[in-house]
């Protein structure tokens, strides 16, 4: 028992990186009905700000709680800025083309991420900085680390910061209606290119935050990190029910759970196998995932 | 539009492929009279990038350091040796094209590499097909030296070390119930712990549980958990340092406090980095102990301590001790041939018979592989991340 809510814990905070990278996927697919493959390594990339900012900020405020804040913040701000610019210069200008252009370009753009990482950064793994110092707290028989429970609230946090944004303010409500309809929201007076480089520094700047709580709790990064959670994460979006925003949140918790399980009580040899083979079982039953609606594609 | 179109791309593209074959070609004529230019040319092949970077680094320190010694005092045959190096990135494809091109464009006459034994399984048999001799410094599985009579190793093979660590577990520490850790994607993580388990198992222990994760796992709080509800008095990890780094990090997360035990593949700088004080307290088996005071070694850390002052590993570790030692068994191999040719090398060093080396006495066995003795180190690490290997006992075959 003691032992099934421990991987209960694990489950939930890998689980909830998921959430936060897979939110990204959904909100640019729900305003564009674009796969950005380049996410993952946006979230690769919200590291390595971290990783640098970290070194140039850890100690220089009066706590450690205020170094990681100002680390994290920052780094989302810098993503938030990539997420505009690969807007503006990759994907914009291709906008009307075919989805399969922008696909493509996704893809390019993920490359060009992950190979000026490596040539950047370079190839090998880098230890990120303790930001907050490790403090054991202990729950009957289970372990918590502090970092695994600030992990969590902030992803938490963030993920309801995300779901007031969308559903209780202005900006929100037009972010909606692109998605709902982008001709008709720009007959309305939207200003959708704005609402889509919106949506992308929004979605940039969770996974920066993803990226960074990962760091925390798990203190290797490389710049090939964001293709397997990238991966992983658009997977969470789709079993969710890609475009819609609860729908990431949940995928991202099933996935993460059902990973943990399979590795602590099945065998992790399977562990991906396993995971992606509960995804394929909830398509089939639900083609447009666990909250999706189902759409009629208009040919 | 579209006959205009392919005149302009002909008349674009087919000057610019002969250009491209004229430039490959002077290169070639280039190389090939660089290598008439008395030089003997030895590829290195290693992991120079990516998780498992120190092992290629160090080697091609250490391999640096004896090419240095070797053209110092007149080179081979009144020859100079020039290694051509390539970075398989730790990947066997990455490996085997390296090898290829090693072989086929820069013509050598014989290849150093690689450390993972992954790596070299997948590399061999390209050297083996095209005849040119393979010095593995540090690939301790035993398949390595299977693919053919011109692939050979300097260090001894995961057999023996699976026994090092089993008796030194069961006799030494008194474990009496172990769980074992392995990466299901490494050649070399699954043969050390089979042999790991067999011996401990002789030896009257348990093995707890024994489970997998694979390379470039980040998370392994699911199976730490697992291994946790088993109460293990011991864990076996026989991975690379990155992953290793990170497993002793979440165990002590989880409230795990027994030893972690593992082989050579935890040698590396990096693993104090990554796993920090977690690491406090565990084992691992290895090639060669810098505190070792005989003077062929000392005067090895010595020299290799004044090359690379101020460079973050200026202390030598394993990977560096065996790639001087294969380069200089190698330039050994051609001056007993009294030739350079692949063939006659291959033959001579099938003969290596008491080498004396930084890493002990080297002699090749029927197999191509090394007998010698190994060393169990302690790891200690301070809150800095600053660490060093404590010498604990050497266990002769």
């Amino acid at each position: 028992m003691e032992s099934f809510l421990q991987q209960l814990i694990n489950g939930i905070s890998l689980g909830s990186i998921y959430a936060l990278v897979a939110l990204g996927y959904t909100m640019v697919y729900g305003v564009l009905r674009l796969i950005n493959f380049a996410h993952g390594d946006v979230y690769m990339l919200g590291a390595y700000f971290g990783y640098y900012l970290s070194r140039l900020l850890q100690g220089k405020t009066p706590s450690h709680l205020l170094d990681a804040a100002a680390v994290m913040l920052l780094s989302m701000i810098g993503c938030a800025l990539v997420g505009i610019v690969m807007e503006r210069l990759a994907y914009r200008p291709v906008r009307k083309a075919s989805r399969l252009t922008l696909l493509i370009i996704a893809i390019g753009v993920s490359l060009l991420l992950e190979n000026a990482g490596q040539l950047l950064f370079g190839a090998d793994p880098k230890f990120f900085p303790q930001l907050i110092p490790e403090s054991h707290i202990k729950l009957g028989g289970l372990m918590l680390t502090n970092q695994q429970v600030i992990v969590l609230i902030t992803a938490v946090a963030l993920m309801i910061l995300l779901n007031l944004f969308i559903y209780r303010t202005r900006t929100g409500k037009a972010m909606r209606a692109v998605s709902f309809n982008l001709d008709a929201a720009k007959l309305m007076g939207i200003n959708t290119d704005g609402i889509i480089a919106l949506t992308f520094a929004l979605g940039s700047a969770l996974a920066a935050a993803g990226g960074i709580l990962v760091s925390i709790n798990i203190p290797g990064i490389d710049p090939l990190m964001g293709v397997m959670t990238g991966l992983k994460a658009f997977v969470a979006a789709v079993l969710g029910g890609i475009g819609n925003i609860f729908g990431a949140v949940l995928g991202g918790l099933i996935l993460g759970l059902a990973e943990v399980m399979v590795a602590g009580y099945g065998s992790s040899t399977y562990r991906d196998a396993i995971a992606f083979l509960i995804l394929i079982v909830i398509l089939l039953f639900k083609p447009s995932g666990l909250l999706g609606k189902g759409q009629v594609e208009k040919v | 539009m579209f006959i205009t179109n392919m005149k302009s791309l002909r008349s674009g593209i087919i000057p610019l492929i002969a250009a491209g074959l004229a430039l490959s070609l002077s290169a070639c004529n280039k190389k090939a009279a660089g290598s008439e230019d008395n030089e003997i040319l030895v590829g290195h092949y290693g992991s120079l990038t990516g998780g498992k970077a120190t092992f290629g680094l160090s080697a091609q320190k250490g391999i640096d350091l004896a090419v240095e010694a070797i053209n110092a005092s007149g080179g081979v045959l009144g020859r100079k040796i020039r290694v051509i190096t390539e970075d398989d990135q730790g990947n066997p494809i990455e490996a085997m094209t390296a090898v290829t091109k090693l072989i086929n464009k820069d013509r050598v006459v014989a290849l150093l590499g690689e450390i993972a034994s992954s790596n070299s399984i997948a590399a061999a048999p390209v050297a083996q097909q095209n005849r040119i001799p393979m010095i593995s410094p540090g690939s301790t599985n035993p398949e390595v030296t299977k693919k053919g009579d011109y692939i050979f190793r300097v260090c001894f093979i995961d057999p023996f070390q699976g026994l090092v660590m089993a008796k030194f577990a069961a006799n030494s520490l008194k474990l009496k119930n172990v769980a074992v850790l392995r990466d299901i994607k490494n050649d070399y993580s699954v043969g050390l712990a089979n042999f790991f388990v067999d011996n401990f198992t002789k030896l009257g222990g348990a093995i707890a549980t024994d489970i997998s994760y694979s390379e470039g796992d980040k998370d392994f709080t699911a199976q730490l958990t697992a291994i946790k509800a088993k109460h293990p008095d011991g864990i076996f990890v026989p991975g690379y340092y990155t992953e290793v780094g990170l497993i002793a990090r979440q165990a002590r997360k989880l409230g795990i406090k027994v030893t972690l035990l593992g082989g050579d593949g935890w040698d590396s700088s990096k693993l104090w980095e990554i796993g920090g004080d977690a690491l406090n307290g565990c084992y691992y088996s290895n090639h060669y102990s810098v505190d070792d005071p005989s003077p062929i070694l000392q005067k090895f850390v010595a020299d290799f301590k004044a090359k690379y002052k101020g460079e973050s590993d200026s202390i030598p570790d394993a990977m560096a001790a065996l790639g001087y030692d294969a380069a200089l068994i190698l330039a050994d191999a051609m001056k007993r041939a009294n030739s350079s040719k692949p063939d006659s090398v291959r033959d001579a060093l099938a003969q290596t018979r008491g080498f004396m080396g930084v890493t002990g006495t080297t002699t090749l066995d029927e197999n191509r592989n090394a007998v010698k003795p190994a060393v169990v180190l302690e790891v200690v690490v301070d809150a800095k991340g600053n660490g060093k290997n404590i010498f604990k006992e050497t266990v002769s075959p």
